[in-house]
């Protein structure tokens, strides 16, 4: 078997940049500035084992339809990369276009689904709107009688949207960025920083020593807001546990993914034959990678209730990762106030969409300093100019 | 056909039940005490099910929930679509058949198991009713605590049965302040002694347990590990520890001729059970050649030291074993048994899941508990490697060719798949599992997690335990989604809510809408009318005569206090502590963004004492806010919140004609507009009964709102009907609602804004005061990117063409700009000013017309932007977004 992944590294005593985080983000990072800036002497560190936080418990949904201009290009220019991902990786990546659909179960999410389609199409994304008939014939085992609590209107659709297999994507990363000289290091927790003149970054203190560097990136999810107060950044950052599930495995019954926001769950069906599932996240801020056992029961009432079919159906394993979410629901991607310092963050409970664009990017931030332009609109400072780009979707009605 | 039903033993099934069944479509027969497995193995039955992916014939491995191979579909007595037959307790019409470890979910599913949650606080919670639980549960109790214990399997004690066990068992089944729970898994343990438990009933009623305790004891016991070699997944190869339990709790011998495969004394005694029972024990087969260990020797059976089972053969059974032994002496025999013990393994999931660390014990070739686990926390017996035999480090028989050990019997993974994992980089077992899977199938690794971690240490070179074991997470074993759903299924997914008028509204035809949990009229259609038909006449009969809404649902919150006011001033935009008794004022809030995120009114009650109200939809979130504020940030503040949402119900009488159909009702208050005036309320009693009147309107008409203590809500809004009849007097429901407050131009939070909308953007800057003072969103309304000329505005829209109604979220661009499109992805980003928030047919205004947010809208009006949706672009012409009596004259009079 040719097959090689990443090679171990131990760290060198100084690079032209550090990557705080070994997850997908930061090893699409290192992919991209080696790959499209020539800067090889990159070094990842991670804290566990290399894509071991979010990148391996996440549910992989991968879509771009967001509502705001920025957003959709950025998630946009990601979507096109997973397109041709498995060929530039040389890899097989299990991504599979199976389409997304989002659905409506009120009035006001009918207004909001129909108005991110229409401006989904403006912005040049692929996006339908589906009647309930439409539903039941792209996936008839949703309920969509009325006998649900909150009965199927409509959903959103998008046919480029779908799945892939994170493991794969982050192994497929770091293999690559190695082989063009980046070292990935394991097993090596970030717990401080060097500063120079002025206050300046330029390094990190390590569980294996102190690593110096040209310019450092923090892409450590849950766990950036904790690196940034290191040195007294406070980030408009709250993280919370969010989990997921599987369920046994079963004959394939699902072939797209389905998202309900009203009902609160969303799920998929892996090739091996789980249901994936997720919900909301827990509503209390923690570190701890455990959730709160009645967000299961809820996600598997609406599960129930939303698919007949999984009546029978059996959870196997529960799961929880740290989530890094922003007041605007959207990342943080960009310089800081400090020199040397930068952040790519706040992905949230919706990064894995986004992992080769957050890493394109986010490269070439560090390879110049200055933010890409799709990534312009996302920086720190919009905390601070108000010009927040909110992706919670249409607040829920109220009147 | 090897296995059968033997006179020795038994101790746990009653030989004169016979108990029928059928497995795959074969009627067989079984005892009362069986498991699925123990009744198949009594039939002789060899091949239970086939590998989900190489298709490989699978028999029964173990006795117990770590099973990897046997896995069924029961149909009856009712239905599972997979699960481990040693999990399941025979009973009378059971059916089943094999399933190659993934399951069937029929499309039309049969009924389910029913589930109720239960809730308890205990001081003690015991996982594990095996010895060493049944003694720390009776050692709770008897120090006093309320003890729940669990135990997994519907029998006490250990699986090989004990009377001490048993008669302990017996004492905590009658004791006080204890509650013993059979065939009851723990999911989970959680933070601070939080247990989720399921438990399974025999008559197909399940119960989850939710229990917080102060004192978790995991007495979860130790899982035997198999040891691999070529084919050693054939029928007939099975822990050591299984077949004992097999003989002697069901009497059934799985085998005739038996090797015992062993890296421990553990397995010894075996050997004279099986010769006992009438079996034959061709040798023990003990892989430590260094005199370690000091089982008795067993009278007349071969011990092989420093001898490896290599491989067997057999298709569908084991037929012989070929054995390797030292310098690489090879033989053959023959038998139909592999009993293998490669150790014990601590089952530690669910104290690994709540942050308990491991560490590895090198006598026991295992991990024990490392003393980190949280402080309530305890672990006892077996599960902290106490009494378990000492093992040699011995994962799989070395070979050559490692493509036949299989390591995951559900995954059909090999020590080879492993090694190659290693060889291509992978160094991390979690890195190892991921890329082979092994361990993520339905019994999580529990036989197969140890062995892939220690494969991985000795192939990186490091020392034994360097890594763990894979993890387990929770649950403990896989639940039904209906169980963890409970009842909350059907309506009570999410409580409906209804008010005191609904079965007036369902009695008159009323269409409903789905509004937050609240089930709100949406129209009155009468017959022959479509909704549409139904509003506009609706609509018609509020604008020319009265119509009346029930207005219950608004949530409401009494704010009292000395400081009530000046905590009102800090959450609306305007000041609210000016407010005099008897007025009611409108207030906008913001979300600390500075954007609009409720709206209501508030009515001064009394010097200390306010109503606000609120959406339908964010009552319950408006009052968390006043709370979190009230709370964590001035709690100094001498305030009082109370929802009173369900206290009053709400009756909305408007038109110009609402001041005759009130006075008809019969009123003591003096409804004359000079004494009455708008936005004010007076107390006294409509329709006999009490009541508050509120001149408010969100219909730009001349409005009464009457509030009523909520029991006297359908009464008086059957006066209503009842006196309003001379007048005209039509119910209406929210469609109508809608159509009329977007006439007037007003606004609906959720709809119109959408938590990116400031109050200068809705053209309501008026209401955000400026003298400095402070309150939500103040300082965010400040920011430069809220004070741009071109944000979105509210404006209204009138179709060009004057008949075309357009679509609530179309886009709106510049005209001819989505031309062509015909709802295809634009090759290039279409610029977009905004987008159409509200839109509707108007009985008054002869057209249909719309409110949208568009990009300096303001500075707009007169122009034509085209509306985007679903294809169609529809040219509008921007116009203020007030349609309606822009006077006030009719609301005001
Ligand atoms: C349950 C769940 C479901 C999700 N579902 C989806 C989905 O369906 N679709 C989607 O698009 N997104 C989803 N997400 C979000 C997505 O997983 C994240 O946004 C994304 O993975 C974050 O980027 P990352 O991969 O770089 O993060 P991570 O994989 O978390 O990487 C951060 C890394 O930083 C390391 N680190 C932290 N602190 C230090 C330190 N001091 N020193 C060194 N290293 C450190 C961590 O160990 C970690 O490996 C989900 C997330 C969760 C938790």
């Amino acid at each position: 078997m040719a097959e090689r992944y990443w090679r171990a590294a131990a760290p060198k005593a100084s690079y032209e940049v550090v990557i705080v985080g070994a997850g997908g983000h930061g090893l699409a990072t290192a992919y991209y500035l080696a790959r499209n800036h020539g800067i090889t002497d990159v070094c990842v560190v991670e804290k566990g084992w290399l894509g071991g936080g979010n990148m391996a418990r996440n549910t992989t949904i991968i879509r771009s339809n967001y509502l705001w201009d920025e957003s959709a290009a950025i998630y946009e220019h990601a979507l096109r990369l997973w397109e041709g991902l498995e060929a530039e990786l040389d890899a097989d990546l299990q991504f599979s276009q199976r389409g997304v659909m989002n659905l409506a179960h009120g009035l006001q999410e009918v207004r909001a689904g129909v108005r991110r389609v229409e401006a989904n199409r403006l912005n040049g994304i692929d996006a339908e709107w589906l009647t309930p008939e439409q539903v039941h014939e792209r996936c008839p085992i949703i309920d969509t009688s009325p006998r649900l609590r909150y009965p199927v209107l409509g959903a959103t659709f998008q046919p480029r949207g779908g799945v892939a297999r994170h493991d794969k994507v982050a192994w497929a990363y770091a293999t690559r960025a190695s082989e063009l000289g980046v070292d990935i290091v394991e097993h090596c927790e970030v717990r401080g920083f060097v500063r120079g003149p002025g206050g300046r970054v330029e390094g990190v203190e390590t569980t294996r020593g102190r690593i110096l560097a040209g310019r450092v990136g923090l892409v450590a999810a849950g766990h950036t807001s904790v690196l940034a107060s290191l040195v007294g950044l406070r980030l408009p950052l709250q993280s919370h546990p969010l989990q997921a599930l599987v369920s046994v495995l079963y004959e394939p019954v699902l072939d797209t993914v389905v998202m309900s926001n009203a009902i609160h769950v969303y799920v998929s069906q892996a090739d091996k034959g789980e249901l994936v599932m997720g919900a909301g996240i827990d509503a209390y801020n923690g570190y701890a990678q455990r959730g709160s056992f009645h967000v299961i029961e809820h996600q598997l009432a609406a599960a129930v209730e939303l698919f007949p079919i999984f009546a029978h159906a059996k959870v196997l394993r529960t799961w929880a990762g740290i989530v890094d979410v922003c007041p605007d629901a959207s990342p943080i991607i960009g310089p800081t106030p400090i020199d040397g310092l930068f952040l790519n963050c706040g992905w949230g409970t919706g990064g894995f969409k986004a992992t080769p664009g957050s890493g394109w990017v986010f490269a070439e931030t560090l390879a110049t300093g200055r933010p890409h332009p799709l990534a312009a609109a996302f920086g720190l400072d919009r905390f601070t100019s108000g010009a927040l780009i909110d992706e919670h979707g249409a607040a829920a009605v109220a009147h | 056909m090897t296995g059968r039903r033997v006179e020795v033993g038994g101790a746990g099934v009653d030989r004169a039940r016979p108990i029928g069944f059928r497995f795959d479509d074969v009627d067989r027969e079984g005892l009362a005490g069986d498991t699925l497995a123990s009744a198949l193995l009594a039939a002789g039955v060899d091949v239970v099910a086939s590998s989900p992916i190489l298709g490989r014939p699978r028999g029964i491995v173990s006795a117990g929930s770590e099973e990897p191979s046997a896995f069924v579909e029961l149909t009856e007595p009712w239905f599972d679509p997979i699960v481990a037959a040693t999990t399941v307790e025979l009973v009378e019409g059971l059916a089943a058949r094999g399933r190659p470890g993934v399951g069937r979910l029929p499309t039309s599913p049969p009924p389910e198991r029913r589930a109720r949650h239960v809730h308890r606080h205990v001081e003690t919670v015991v996982v594990g009713g095996g010895t060493a639980g049944l003694e720390a549960a009776e050692a709770a109790a008897a120090r006093g605590d309320r003890v729940l214990v669990a135990q997994d399997r519907p029998w006490w004690g250990p699986a090989i049965p004990d009377p001490e066990a048993q008669a302990r068992a017996a004492r905590l089944a009658v004791a006080d302040d204890v509650t013993a729970l059979a065939s009851t898994v723990a999911l989970g343990v959680y933070d601070d002694g939080y247990v989720v438990l399921l438990e399974r009933g025999g008559d197909g009623r399940d119960r989850v347990w939710h229990v917080r305790a102060a004192r978790v004891v995991l007495a979860t016991g130790a899982t035997e590990r198999p040891i691999a070699f070529a084919d050693c997944d054939r029928p007939g190869v099975m822990l050591a520890g299984a077949v004992r339990v097999y003989l002697e709790r069901f009497a059934v011998l799985a085998g005739q001729r038996a090797v015992v495969f062993t890296t421990n004394d553990g397995a010894y005694p075996l050997a004279d059970r099986i010769r006992e029972a009438g079996g034959e024990v061709v040798a023990i087969v003990d892989v430590r050649d260094d005199g370690s260990g000091n089982a008795p020797p067993v009278s007349g059976i071969e011990v092989l030291r420093g001898w490896a089972v290599a491989a067997v053969e057999g298709e569908t059974r084991v037929r012989a074993v070929h054995l390797v032994g030292p310098g690489g002496r090879r033989e053959r025999v023959e038998a139909d048994l592999v009993a293998v013990s490669g150790g014990w393994m601590p089952s530690l999931g669910l104290y690994r899941a709540i942050g308990g660390g491991l560490r590895p014990d090198e006598r026991l070739a295992a991990f024990v508990p490392d003393g980190s686990g949280p402080p309530w926390l305890e672990v006892v017996g077996a599960a902290a490697g106490e009494g378990l035999p000492a093992s040699a480090p011995f994962w799989y028989t070395p070979a050559e060719d490692l493509t036949r050990h299989v390591v995951d019997l559900q995954r059909d993974q090999t020590v080879a798949d492993v090694l190659a994992a290693v060889e291509a980089g992978l160094r991390s077992v979690e890195h190892v599992k991921r890329r082979t899977y092994i361990g993520t199938a339905l019994d999580q690794g529990r036989t197969s997690g140890h062995l892939v971690a220690e494969i991985v240490n000795a192939a990186l070179g490091d020392p034994l335990g360097a890594q763990g074991p894979t993890t387990a997470r929770p649950p403990t074993a896989p639940a039904p989604f209906t169980a963890l759903a409970g009842v909350d299924r059907g309506e009570l997914l999410d409580p409906v809510r209804t008010t005191p008028i609904h079965r007036w509204h369902v009695a008159n035809g009323a269409t409903f809408e789905d509004v937050g949990q609240w089930k709100r009229p949406r129209a009155y259609p009468r017959p022959g009318e479509d909704l549409e038909a139904a509003v506009l006449r609706e609509c018609r009969a509020v604008r020319e005569a009265a119509g009346v809404l029930d207005a219950s649902t608004l949530g409401k919150i009494e704010v009292v206090g000395p400081d009530a006011g000046a905590f009102l001033d800090r959450m609306y935009t305007n000041r609210m502590s000016t407010l005099p008794v008897g007025r009611i004022r409108y207030g906008l809030m913001l979300g600390l963004d500075g954007m609009v995120v409720d709206d209501g009114v508030a009515m001064r009650l009394a010097e200390d004492r306010f109503l606000v109200t609120t959406t339908t939809g964010g009552a319950a979130a408006v009052l968390d806010r006043f709370e979190e504020w009230l709370q964590t940030e001035w709690p100094h503040l001498r305030v009082y919140c109370t929802s009173v949402t369900e206290q009053w119900a709400v009756v909305a009488i408007g038109g110009p004609l609402a001041r005759e159909v009130v006075r008809a009702m019969g009123t003591d208050v003096d409804l004359d507009a000079s004494s009455f005036p708008f936005m004010t309320w007076r107390e006294g009693t409509v329709a006999e009964v009490p009541a508050r009147l509120c001149r408010v309107s969100f219909t730009g008409e001349l409005s009464y709102e009457l509030h009523v203590d909520g029991r006297h809500g359908a009464h008086v809004w059957e006066a209503a009907i009842a006196a309003g009849e001379p007048y005209g007097l039509t119910p209406y429901g929210t469609e109508a609602m809608h159509v009329l407050r977007a006439e007037k131009g007003y606004i609906i939070v959720g709809q119109d804004t959408d938590g990116t909308v400031t109050p200068d953007d809705l053209g309501m800057g008026w209401i955000v005061r400026t003298d400095g003072s402070d309150f939500l969103g103040r300082r965010s309304l400040e920011r430069p990117d809220a004070r741009r000329p071109d944000r979105r505005h509210l404006v209204g829209l009138v179709p060009v063409d004057r008949s075309t109604l357009v679509a609530e979220g179309a886009q709106l661009v510049a005209r001819g700009d989505a031309d062509g499109l015909g709802g295809r992805p634009a090759p290039e980003p279409v610029p977009m000013l905004g987008h159409v928030t509200s839109s509707y047919r108007s009985a008054v205004l002869g057209h249909p017309f719309a409110l949208a947010m568009l990009r300096a809208g303001r500075s707009r009006h007169g122009e034509v932007v085209d509306a985007v949706a679903h294809g169609r672009s529809v040219p509008c012409e921007v116009v203020p977004p007030i349609f309606w009596d822009p006077e006030d004259a009719r609301r005001d009079g």
